[in-house]
C-alpha cells in the first residue's frame, strides 16, 4: 500500500502491521495527551507533587531523556568536527533519537510550569544568574539544530527526494552539516551542563551543592561529560532494540565497536571525576555545612547507600570497564549488559540530582519528603516514549536511516 | 524632601520562649494577605501557610520534655555574603522574584512568575507555596479581601512579602509629610496578631530600632565562615541555617541551649566549639 514510500530495495513488514503496531503505541499516546490536558486544563493538582516535593517524576524524566539524548550531539561532534567518518553509519539514527529526547524534554516542560501561556516569560524576563535561562535558551536553539539536522534525513525520502529542489537542498545540507554540529555541541555543552547546574548552584540544599570554578559548580560539568559518556550508550541501546524489533541488523559491528569503546573511555574518565567529586563532597563541602554522609542516606525508607552504590558502581564503573576491554566489548551479551546499565545509571544519577534532593531534610527538625507519582504524571511521562516509538517506527519504515542496511542484510534477503 | 536615605533592612527576631505556638501568627498573616483556602486543608504539604509554626521537642521524656513553637515565615535571605543573591532570587529565571537593596525585602511577582517552581527546590526553609489550586474563599469571605493585597492564580509560587503593603503605605504617608517612616508605622500582621509579643520587627540597620538593639548584628563577615555576614552579638540570638550562609533576617531568640542548636546542623563536637561564638567581635574569645 505505500510501498513508494519505503526506501529503494529495502524490506518493510505489510502495511496493516505497521498501522496495528502503530494504533497499539498510539493508544497510549492518547492516554498521555489525555492526561497533558488534564494538567493543563485543571492544573498541577492533577499531580501528587506538593511544597516539598516543587520537582518531581517530569523534571527527572526531562533531565534523563536530555542526558541520553546526549548521543546525538556527541556522535556529531566525533563525525563532523573529529572526522570519525565510520559512525556516518550512525549518526542518522543518533540525530533522530536526539530530536526525539529534546522534543520530549520541551513538552515536559511545557507540562511541568504552572502557567503554560508564560512559558515565554523565560526568555522575555530572562535572569541571567539563573542556570535555568541558560538551558531554555541553550535548549531552544539546540532542539533547532536538531530539526536542521534531521530534516535533510527527512528529504530523502524516496518520494522527496523525486522532487529536485529537495533533492539538493538535503545533499547540501549534509554539506554544510559540519557548522550545525559544531553548533550543537557547543549549546549541548551548556545545556547539558546548566541543567547540572540547576543543583549544583542550590547552596541552601546541601545535598546538591557543590564547589564552584568561577561561576560553574562541579555539577556543571559532570552532566555535560556524564551525557556524552552514556548517550552513546542509549544510541547503541535503541539501536540493538531497533534491530530485535526488525529482525534485521542495522548497524554494523564495527561502527558498533567503535561508539561502544568511545562511550566506555568517556564513562570510565566520567566517572574517576565523578568519584572524586562524591568523595570531597561527603568530605569537604557537606561537613562544611554541618551534615555527614550518613544524613543523605539513613532515616527513610527508600534513599540508602544502595542507590550511590547502584548509580556509581553498577551503573558507573561496571560498565565503563566492560566498555573499554576489547573482549567484553565484542562479546554481545557483555556489551547489551554495559549499555542498558549505562543507561540506568545516567538515569539513575538524574533521579538522585532532582528527587534525592527535594526529599532529604535540611531543617535540622525537617522529615524526609517521600512522594508517589499520580497516574497523570505516570501517563505523561510514558508519552514521550510512546511518541518517540511511533517517530522511530515511521522514520525507519520510509527513511534511509541505516546506510548499511541494505548491505548488512543482503544474504538474507537473497535467500527469501 | 527625603533624599540619600540610609537602605533599610528590614528583619524580626521572634522570641521563642515567648511563643506559645497560639497560631494568631497564621491566622493573621492569612486574612492580611488574602491567602486562599482548600476544600480540603487536611493535606498539609500543599496547603498555604506563609507563616507556619513547627513544633519542635527536646527529644527527651517525660517530666524532662521540653517543647518549642517556632513560627516561620520567609526568612528574606540576603545570600552569600549578604549581596542579594538569596537562593530563591539567584535562581528564578524570569526574574519574578527580587531583592529589594532598599529594604531586604524579597518580592514575588506574581504576574511575571510562569511556575516552575525551581525557587522552592532552592529554599531550605520550605517558605515557598505553590497555588496547585484555584484560589477559592468560603462563601462571603471574598468581601473580607484586603484591597490592598493582590490575590494570586493558579499556577503562581506565592509566599511572606513582610507585608509589604504596609510598607508602601507607611512610605507613602511619610514621603507626603516629608520625613521617614517611623518603627511603629511598618508592622508586620504577624508581629501585631502575636499576644505574647513573641515577634519584633523593625529595621534592622537602625540603631534606634528595638530589632537592631536585641539582635546587634554584626556588618562584618563572620570570621570562621566568610558566607555568613550578619550574624547577632547576642548569645541568645540565632538564625536558622545560618551556617548554609543564606543570611536570613528573621532570627530567633532563646534562653534554652538545645533551641539554639536545634536551628542549625552541626557534627559531632562543633556545637561545643560555636555555641560561644558571636560574630567577629568575639572571633578570638
Amino acid at each position: 500500500m505505500d510501498s513508494a514510500l519505503i526506501p529503494e530495495g529495502a524490506k518493510r513488514c505489510p502495511f496493516p502491521k505497521f498501522m496495528l503496531g502503530m494504533a497499539i503505541v498510539g493508544a497510549v499516546l492518547l492516554w498521555g495527551v489525555y492526561a497533558m490536558f488534564l494538567c493543563w486544563f485543571k492544573g498541577l493538582n492533577q499531580t501528587n507533587m506538593d511544597d516539598y516535593y516543587g520537582f518531581a517524576l517530569w523534571i527527572w524524566a526531562d533531565l534523563a531523556v536530555i542526558a541520553v539524548g546526549g548521543g546525538a550531539f556527541f556522535t556529531g561532534l566525533l563525525k563532523y568536527i573529529f572526522k570519525i567518518d565510520e559512525l556516518k553509519n550512525i549518526i542518522n539514527f543518533a540525530v533522530i533519537i536526539g530530536f526525539i529526547c529534546y522534543s520530549s524534554a520541551l513538552l515536559i516542560l511545557a507540562i511541568d510550569i504552572g502557567q503554560p501561556l508564560r512559558g515565554w516569560f523565560i526568555f522575555w524576563h530572562a535572569n541571567v544568574h539563573s542556570m535555568l535561562t541558560e538551558v531554555a535558551f541553550c535548549l531552544s536553539c539546540y532542539f533547532a539544530v536538531l530539526t536542521i539536522e534531521f530534516i535533510p534525513n527527512i528529504l530523502e525520502n524516496r518520494q522527496l527526494n523525486k522532487v529536485s529542489f529537495f533533492h539538493h537542498l538535503a545533499h547540501n545540507m549534509h554539506g554544510v552539516m559540519a557548522v550545525f554540529a559544531a553548533t550543537g555541541a557547543f549549546l549541548s555543552f551548556f545545556h547539558q551542563g546548566s541543567l547540572g547546574g540547576v543543583a549544583g548552584v542550590m547552596f541552601g540544599r546541601p545535598f546538591a551543592f557543590r564547589e564552584h570554578i568561577l561561576i560553574w559548580p562541579w555539577t556543571f560539568f559532570l552532566f555535560t561529560w556524564s551525557a556524552a559518556a552514556f548517550g552513546p550508550c542509549f544510541t547503541l541501546l535503541v539501536t540493538k532494540i531497533t534491530e530485535a524489533i526488525t529482525g534485521k541488523k542495522l548497524v554494523s559491528d564495527k561502527t558498533v565497536n567503535l561508539l561502544a569503546k568511545i562511550s566506555g573511555w568517556m564513562i570510565t574518565t566520567y566517572m574517576i571525576a565523578k568519584i572524586i567529586d562524591t568523595v570531597y563532597w561527603a568530605q569537604v563541602t557537606a561537613p562544611s555545612m554541618g551534615f555527614t554522609l550518613d544524613h543523605f542516606y539513613s532515616n527513610n525508607a527508600f534513599y540508602g547507600y544502595w542507590i550511590l552504590f547502584a548509580e556509581i558502581i553498577v551503573g558507573g564503573v561496571v560498565p565503563g570497564l566492560l566498555l573499554i576491554f576489547k573482549k567484553t566489548r565484542e562479546n554481545p551479551i557483555a556489551l547489551l549488559t554495559a549499555i542498558t546499565l549505562g543507561v540506568i545509571g545516567v538515569c539513575l544519577n538524574r533521579w538522585v540530582m532532582v528527587l534525592q534532593i527535594m526529599a532529604v531534610p535540611v531543617m535540622p527538625f525537617d522529615t524526609w519528603a517521600l512522594y508517589i507519582p499520580s497516574w497523570q504524571e505516570v501517563a505523561t511521562t510514558i508519552l514521550p516514549v510512546a511518541y518517540g516509538i511511533m517517530l522511530i517506527a515511521v522514520s525507519y519504515r520510509y527513511l534511509p536511516v541505516f546506510p548499511q542496511e541494505l548491505e548488512l542484510n543482503k544474504p538474507a534477503q537473497a535467500t527469501e | 524632601m527625603i533624599q540619600n536615605t540610609k537602605a533599610h533592612k528590614f528583619g524580626m527576631v521572634i522570641d521563642l520562649d515567648k511563643c506559645t505556638g497560639c497560631g494568631s501568627c497564621m491566622v493573621s498573616c492569612m486574612a492580611e494577605n488574602n491567602v486562599p483556602f482548600k476544600e480540603d486543608e487536611s493535606r498539609k504539604k500543599d496547603s498555604i501557610t506563609w507563616m507556619r509554626v513547627y513544633k519542635l521537642t527536646n527529644g527527651k521524656s517525660f517530666p524532662d520534655t521540653e517543647v518549642v513553637y517556632m513560627p516561620r515565615p520567609c526568612q528574606h535571605c540576603s545570600g552569600l555574603g549578604d549581596h542579594g543573591h538569596s537562593p530563591c532570587v539567584s535562581v528564578c529565571p524570569a526574574t519574578a522574584t527580587d531583592y529589594g537593596y532598599d529594604t531586604g525585602i524579597v518580592s514575588q511577582i506574581y504576574t511575571r512568575c510562569f511556575g516552575c517552581r525551581y525557587c522552592m527546590g532552592a529554599c531550605p526553609y520550605h517558605a515557598r507555596y505553590f497555588n496547585w489550586w484555584d484560589p477559592t474563599w468560603p462563601e462571603g469571605m471574598e468581601s473580607y479581601l484586603s484591597p490592598n493585597v493582590s490575590p494570586r492564580m493558579r499556577g503562581v509560587v506565592e509566599k511572606c512579602s513582610f507585608c509589604y503593603h504596609r510598607y508602601q503605605l507607611a512610605r507613602e504617608k511619610a514621603y507626603v509629610e516629608e520625613r521617614e517612616i517611623e518603627e511603629n508605622e511598618y508592622q508586620t500582621a504577624c508581629t501585631t496578631a502575636c499576644p505574647a509579643d513573641a515577634i519584633i520587627f523593625g529595621d534592622l540597620n537602625n540603631p534606634a530600632h528595638q530589632v537592631h538593639q536585641i539582635v546587634k548584628p554584626d556588618p562584618h563577615p563572620d570570621p570562621r565562615n566568610h558566607k555568613v555576614v550578619g550574624k547577632s552579638r547576642n548569645p541568645k540570638v540565632f538564625r536558622l541555617l545560618e551556617r548554609l550562609g543564606t543570611n536570613t533576617k528573621v532570627y530567633y531568640m532563646s534562653e534554652r541551649e538545645w533551641v539554639r542548636k536545634a536551628g542549625d546542623s552541626y557534627l559531632d563536637g562543633e556545637w561545643d566549639e560555636v555555641k560561644n561564638h558571636h560574630g567577629s567581635s568575639s572571633s578570638h574569645g
